[in-house]
């Protein structure tokens, strides 16, 4: 059975610029695309080729953001705040994988999609992103207003049980 | 197989290929008689064919059928030559007709995934064409058809191309029939069906050439053969073969269309999905959501959030409690959550000149911690969004659009900065929901503010139309002193996960202010009453900002902007567009939503001349009366004379033309 849980304000900086102009963003490598860098709790993202989002604990947040404007200083970019913006959730046990897939347009076959790939797509009818853990854990991001939405969605797929597509 | 169906005690089958004696072979082992085998070809002769002649079965070759006599059901064949007219050379009584044409292989999925089709001439089929398969995102095919699929038809063949070997019996070549009898006249070719899903007829199809619907692609719209449910599974290769022949063409030049997916029927349940019950569709609910929940808010779409109609209290109709609460916040204080308002980040070098751009007005100058009013255009020049713009800091600016435009111009501006002024340096993030937004507006806003305490919310310190960053009753704010009520008013900004304690603080707080919160009824009477526009009431994708007497907020000194040169055009430039005014009607009631005002005479139908049409119209508790805005030709001239608009019944209603803002002309209020 697989359990879907909020997390409770996880720091989320979102920050667009030339990538290739910074190898680093607060210590972590620039990941390559549809792929994040986790080093400890922060962890860095790839968005698209112009943005990354910084996942770390929400009270680091105000401390980064002016880390990152003293690193980017004369360098033109935008980084925002957008912890409050956002809802996430962390599917846990073994068909974790599957209560994805039934809901996302998303190749999740175990060979297609693992630890270290960041997925942005859609869940049902609104959008969403998901990484896994080396775990199996999932994580799924979405906008803070659709929250309940996607909760009710992740917990209809979880309920409606396995389909046994990736055994 | 284990069960079969007896379709008819005497069957008739009508054939141009061997595979359909199979069937009179069955039936006839079944206990059936096969009245007779009426065969398209002048010849049949094969094995499959002997074997049917020597149960002393008749067999008709070079025949057709003309005609099908009965009602309810078949009765009977007439019976003619393939090669003529339809002459009538003898009638057969039967209860069934089994019909066979021949085979097609399935090549739904191939050529819904892009692969193309051959036209195979010897078996009058399309197969699917190895040179041409459907391509992956690395060019090359992904599909191979194999078998049936690949319009091999013969069981020994299709073994051999398993690397299987085995065997079936020999069958002659078939006759490619497309109509029966060849030379049918109009009269029979309008009784005969090609689509039985779409009632098609082989006259609708030659009709689609005639009237010049030449590709299959038109013809098939024109027809409706093929289509839908149908997926040119029954008759396509017909129809397409009967349009070759009325264009004088081959079937290979005229084509096909495309064969999709769902070859077989499915259900409805399979294509909602998911979506049913509380997932039929998202609902965007702002931080504030469940207070409003259990306060007795009657709900409205806008856009996919639900906002807050109005708060009905016991004992009240919805209209009172508008009415009520317009009142309070005229004379007390209410509460709005605007947090569904769009909230853009646009920051950079080129930021102000791009905002200048986008904007009517000149933002560029716009000084920091000032805040200015703005309209959008589209390059048409029609009014597409509007909001407050504040300046943040020297590269950036926050613009606030419309509940139902934030998504909208998010993607309107990152579509510029993308295709056009790629190579301009701005960034632009959407952040409306990183914040809850709660509208504190009446002439107590002040004092509750100041109760709580932590910045200076004074005239002197934050007047209209400025903002300022602090801290109110402990929460990190960014206040707005900005109106679209006419009321002294500040929208307050806190993190979306503080929007509910910040609420549920200033309900507590307020309450010695006689604080109540409003919805979205409300807002628009408060609105309406101020003269301000609505986009989407004063506005429908056709109205320009000059219509709606906002000259003011468009720059003449901009050299550009998005509409500029649309809004130069005559049509644009016609002193005949409809102009905004407000209207007040003589009897005090209420003019109906939607409601046209009609001029002298009438129109080339015979219509009466419309004038102008009402835009906004609500019962007004400040005045006291119905109040109204329009689009009238000629509005701003006509101050003061009435004019009449029509209501459903027929019956008139006069309103007086009048200056649109209704309520402190003087905006002293707002400015307080």
């Amino acid at each position: 059975m697989v359990n879907v849980a909020a997390i409770e304000l996880r720091g989320m900086i979102t920050l667009r610029c030339d990538l290739s102009a910074v190898g680093t963003v607060a210590g972590i490598a620039v990941p390559p695309v549809g792929r994040m860098v986790t080093v400890g709790d922060r962890a860095l993202v790839w968005m698209s080729p112009d943005e990354v989002m910084l996942l770390l604990p929400h009270t680091e947040v105000t401390v980064a953001l002016s880390d990152i404007s003293k690193q980017l200083q004369g360098v033109h970019h935008l980084a925002l705040d957008v912890s409050d913006a956002r809802a996430l959730f962390v599917l846990t046990g073994a068909g974790a994988r599957e209560v994805l897939a039934k809901l996302a347009p998303v190749d999740l076959h175990p060979e297609h999609f693992g630890p270290g790939q960041f997925r942005r797509s859609r869940l049902g009818q609104v959008a969403a992103a998901f990484w896994m853990t080396g775990t199996g854990d999932f994580y799924v991001v979405c906008f803070r207003s659709v929250a309940d939405y996607v909760f009710v969605l992740l917990e209809q797929s979880a309920k409606d049980g396995p389909v046994g597509y990736f055994a | 197989m284990n069960f079969g169906v007896s379709i008819g005690d005497r069957t008739v089958i009508v054939t141009n290929n061997d595979e359909a004696y199979r069937t009179a072979l069955v039936l006839h082992q079944a206990g059936l008689t096969v009245t007779a085998v009426v065969d398209a070809r002048p010849v049949a002769d094969g094995a499959l064919v002997q074997a049917v002649r020597d149960l002393g079965i008749r067999v008709l070759t070079g025949s057709g059928i003309g005609g099908v006599t009965g009602g309810k059901r078949v009765t009977g064949v007439a019976i003619c030559a393939q090669a003529g007219e339809g002459a009538v050379l003898e009638e057969i009584a039967c209860d069934v007709v089994a019909m066979s044409g021949g085979w097609s292989p399935v090549v739904h999925l191939w050529s819904h995934c892009g692969g193309k089709l051959l036209w195979d001439e010897g078996l009058a089929l399309f197969r699917p064409d190895p040179a041409r398969p459907p391509t992956g995102a690395d060019g090359t095919g992904f599909v191979q058809a194999v078998g049936a699929a690949n319009g091999v038809m013969r069981t020994a063949a299709i073994m051999a191309e398993a690397g299987l070997t085995g065997e079936d019996a020999d069958e002659a070549a078939l006759l490619p029939v497309w109509i029966m009898p060849q030379g049918a006249g109009y009269k029979l070719r309008s009784k005969m069906w090609l689509d039985y899903q779409n009632d098609v007829k082989v006259s609708d199809v030659q009709l689609a050439a005639q009237e010049g619907y030449e590709s299959v692609e038109h013809a098939k719209r024109y027809t409706t053969l093929g289509m839908a449910t149908d997926q040119g599974k029954l008759s396509n290769i017909n129809g397409l073969a009967v349009l070759s022949n009325a264009l004088s063409a081959s079937i290979p030049q005229t084509g096909t269309t495309t064969f999709r997916p769902p070859y077989t029927p499915i259900s409805m349940g399979a294509i909602g999905g998911v979506a049913r019950g509380d997932l039929f569709q998202p609902v965007r609910k702002t931080p504030i959501h469940d207070w409003h929940e259990a306060n007795g808010a009657e709900f409205e779409p806008v856009g996919q959030w639900r906002r807050p109609y109005a708060f009905v209290r016991r004992g009240e109709t919805t209209h009172d409690a508008v009415m009520r609460e317009v009142k309070n916040t005229r004379q007390a204080l209410g509460l709005l959550d605007a947090s569904t308002l769009g909230k853009l980040i646009v920051t950079g070098p080129d930021a102000g000149r791009f905002l200048d751009m986008l904007y009517t007005g000149v933002m560029s100058t716009l000084a920091v911690g000032k805040c200015r009013y703005g309209l959008m255009c589209s390059e048409n020049g029609f009014l597409v969004d509007d909001g407050v713009v504040a300046r943040i800091d020297e590269n950036t600016w926050l613009c606030h659009t419309t509940t139902g435009g934030a998504d909208r111009i998010h993607a309107h501006m990152e579509d510029w900065l993308q295709c056009e002024w790629w190579d301009w340096q701005v960034y632009v993030a959407n952040v409306t929901e990183a914040f809850a937004q709660v509208a504190v507006v009446g002439p107590n806003a002040r004092k509750l503010l100041e109760k709580l305490g932590g910045m200076d919310v004074s005239k002197g310190a934050l007047p209209f139309m400025h903002w300022a960053e602090g801290s109110l009753g402990g929460f990190k704010v960014r206040v707005y002193r900005i109106s679209f009520s006419g009321e002294l008013s500040y929208e307050i900004a806190v993190p979306a996960a503080q929007g509910r304690a910040f609420w549920d603080m200033l309900m507590a707080q307020g309450q010695e202010f006689g604080i109540m919160p409003y919805g979205t009824e409300a807002l628009h009477i408060l609105r309406a009453e101020k003269g301000f526009i609505m986009i989407g009431d004063e506005t429908d994708g056709t109205v320009i900002p000059q219509d709606l007497n906002l000259s003011w907020a468009i720059s003449k000194k901009k050299s550009d902007y998005l509409g500029k040169r649309a809004q130069e055009r005559s049509a644009m430039a016609d002193p005949n567009r409809w102009q905004l005014v407000g209207l007040e009607t003589l009897d005090g009631s209420v003019i109906p939503d939607g409601a046209y005002a009609v001029g002298e005479g009438v129109n080339a139908n015979g219509q009466k001349v419309t004038i102008g049409r009402v835009t906004s119209t609500y019962f007004s508790p400040t005045l006291g009366r119905g109040i109204a805005m329009g689009l009238v030709l000629h509005g701003p001239n006509r101050m003061g004379e009435v004019i009449e608009f029509a209501r459903l019944d027929g019956s008139m209603l006069q309103a007086r033309v009048v200056d649109q803002v209704f309520y402190d002309k003087t905006g002293d209020k707002q400015d307080g």
